[in-house]
């Protein structure tokens, strides 16, 4: 009975077209109702439960971006983002290539190490990388921001397999070329892990973007705030301004809308090694 | 090019992985300037050969010279040697005139003298037009002159190829073995070539070595190998169809005796293997099948072949164009192999009177070693087939 097979093969794609549409709303919801919330008065955000403002109130964006140096904080998420992303590229890189190409005594014992401390939760650190920065002098710096950032184990482990995919004869071709280590790691390897590359760049700046911990803990004036952190300080011990955080949550997270809609093909790729993170 | 070239000398190089000895012990020496090629089925450590040649792998024991010096402490890029590879491993991300400068500009070379090298080198091969390519627009065969030219352009003192032709189709494997005994012909350079196909070995190597199991079996010229092979293993690995073989053991009066034949003398081993090349066979059909029982022993008939040694049935017949080849139930029903000329008319399941060139015949002891020829066998202790 084709009749019935092909209506029962539509009711299934609506279910799930539907499915989808409902996962997506439920998704999207804490976001709608964040640019909302962005664009009502500060005391109809508790009134009678309502979803969108009666009249938006756009004058809130200049209001509380001025409120606090938001320029300066959006210029220190960027360069804080900026150099780990470097950083992590280069270490990852590198330590990568090592582990996966390298023949050095205790190399995989070594990595095994450096994999384990992935189980450690990160908060566990915090304390200890605090008190290392601290006793550099380097609270409330840039180097006090970025230098505990700039190697990431993940980003060893991504670069690792995807070096060790890449076909071994490239590399004799390369020896025989006359080729050491290094050159073959700056002209042959690394030129063609541009896509695991790509996906570890865009990662590691999506994890900086969003990073507050470790900011709130390591700076101390406004001139050394990022975005995140700048976002909470609406959030102070007797006043709450609903409003004027939404506002700010809504630009902090612009960039990296923005960054998605450019380079999906790469966060698919890095969700797919996520498993491992 | 006005380079010496140089000898490659192996001294009793061995090399393990775990438990597998890829190559055990090999004595070999490749004189300055010599086309030789290793051939051997496939794991028999053909390529491990090669790259501890090249210094890709370290050998375990033993040493390796290459002109008047040993190699062993020398990194690949500085032993003066190139090599093709079997997946032609030509660097993706770089268009064929930096695949083909690669290695000028590791060594420094400056961008005039690559430029010219590389254009020297893409005329000589008719890569001119492709210079600007990425190894991935390339067919397959132009993908494998783009390795071949990065290997020239170094001009190096000694060129290793491994199984540089195994991806190309029939024809234009065909053409590129012509083109690399040309370019030997033309450079004089020493060349080791490494192919598991016996008949590529054959046409293309001046003198051949062939291996298994990690050991170098025979080295020779070709005609050495084909003619007088040292071993079973050489005699079943080299021609086709393969050799026909007959296991003989020693009778009641010292002789050794196996299907029709009895060969004279008394034997010092208590086994052997006779070998008889397909070509060494001469076939003549007798009668239809079927048509009573078959006929009396040979000589009671006049035929076109003198003195048959026995008679068997066509099984069947493949035509090649240029000859046939007659599959056999031979001797103590092993399955044999006779050429024939296309001119003979022969169908399946024809009688055949079967004679054998006695003095091109092989006789391998237990050990598989070979002992000689074998001798023109007796007659009439033996007649016929056996049932
Ligand atoms: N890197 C390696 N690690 C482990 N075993 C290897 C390695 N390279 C080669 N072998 C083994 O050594 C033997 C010879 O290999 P190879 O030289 O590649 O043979 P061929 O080129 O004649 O086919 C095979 O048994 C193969 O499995
Ligand atoms: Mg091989």
């Amino acid at each position: 009975m084709p009749d019935a097979r092909t209506a029962a093969r539509a009711t299934g794609g609506i279910s799930r077209t539907l499915l989808l549409a409902f996962a997506c709303l439920v998704m999207a919801a804490p976001f709608l109702w964040m640019a909302a919330t962005s664009l009502m008065g500060q005391l109809e955000v508790f009134s009678s439960g309502r979803l969108f403002p009666e009249s938006p109130l756009w004058s809130n964006y200049p209001e509380a971006l001025t409120a606090q140096p938001f320029g300066r904080y959006f210029l220190n998420s960027l360069i804080f983002a900026t150099v780990v992303v470097a950083g992590q590229v280069a270490t990852a890189t590198a330590a990568g290539y090592a582990f996966a190409r390298c023949d050095f005594p205790g190399r995989d014992t070594l990595f095994m190490v450096f994999l384990a401390t992935m189980m450690v939760p990160a908060v566990i650190v915090l304390i200890p990388r605090f008190l290392m920065i601290d006793a550099l002098g380097w609270i409330d710096s840039y180097q006090g921001l970025v230098s505990t950032e700039l190697v990431s184990v993940w980003g060893i482990f991504l670069m690792r397999q995807y070096f060790r995919t890449l076909p071994r004869e490239l590399e004799d071709a390369a020896r025989v070329d006359g080729a050491g280590h290094w050159r073959i790691f700056r002209s042959v390897a690394l030129p063609l892990a541009k896509p695991a590359v790509a996906t570890l760049a865009l990662f590691a700046f999506i994890d900086a973007w969003k990073n507050f911990m470790w900011p709130l803990l390591v700076t101390r004036s406004m001139e050394m705030r990022v975005v995140e952190v700048g976002i909470a300080a609406f959030h102070s011990t007797y006043e709450i301004n609903w409003p004027y955080q939404m506002v700010a949550g809504v630009v902090a997270a612009l960039p990296i809308a923005l960054l998605f809609l450019f380079t999906q093909r790469y966060f698919v790729r890095g969700i797919q090694l996520e498993g491992i993170r | 090019m006005t380079r010496e070239p140089r000898a490659v000398v192996l001294k009793g190089v061995r090399k393990r992985f775990g438990d597998v000895t890829a190559v055990a012990d090999v004595d070999l020496e490749i004189r300055p300037g010599e086309l030789m090629v290793l051939v051997g089925p496939s794991g028999c450590g053909k390529s491990t050969l090669l790259r501890l040649i090249a210094g890709l792998e370290e050998h375990d024991a033993g040493e390796v010279w290459i002109g008047d010096r040993c190699v062993d402490e020398v990194a690949p890029g500085s032993r003066d040697v190139a090599m093709v590879f079997q997946s032609y491993a030509l660097y993706p991300h770089m268009t064929v005139a930096e695949n083909l400068g690669f290695g000028l500009r590791v060594r420094g070379a400056g961008p005039a003298e690559i430029g010219r090298r590389v254009s020297e080198v893409a005329e000589v091969l008719g890569l001119g037009g492709l210079l600007s390519r990425r190894p991935g627009q390339l067919s397959g065969g132009q993908q494998q002159r783009v390795a071949l030219g990065r290997a020239m352009v170094r001009d190096p003192g000694v060129f290793l190829f491994d199984e540089p032709l195994s991806n190309l189709d029939a024809a234009l494997r065909l053409q590129t073995r012509d083109e690399i005994a040309a370019l030997h012909r033309r450079l004089g350079t020493t060349m080791i070539f490494v192919t598991h196909d016996q008949v590529e070995a054959l046409s293309l190597g001046q003198r051949v070595a062939v291996m298994d199991r990690g050991r170098v079996q025979q080295l020779g010229t070709p005609h050495e190998i084909y003619r007088r092979p040292a071993n079973l293993f050489v005699a079943a690995f080299v021609g086709s169809p393969p050799m026909n073989r007959l296991r003989l053991a020693r009778d009641g009066e010292g002789r050794l005796a196996g299907g029709p034949f009895v060969f004279p003398g008394s034997s010092p081993h208590p086994e052997a293997t006779l070998g008889v090349r397909p070509e060494d066979l001469t076939v003549a059909v007798v009668a239809p099948p079927a048509s009573g029982p078959p006929p009396g022993s040979a000589g009671t008939r006049p035929g076109p072949h003198p003195s048959p040694e026995f008679t068997a049935t066509a099984l069947r017949v493949e035509s090649l164009g240029s000859e046939q080849r007659i599959h056999l139930d031979g001797p103590d029903d092993a399955a044999w192999v006779a050429r024939a000329p296309s001119a003979l008319r022969i169908a399946a399941g024809d009688r055949v009177d079967v004679s054998v060139a006695w003095q091109r015949t092989h006789l391998f002891g237990p050990d598989g070693s070979r002992t000689g020829a074998a001798p023109q066998p007796g007659r009439g202790s033996h007649p016929g087939t056996p049932a």
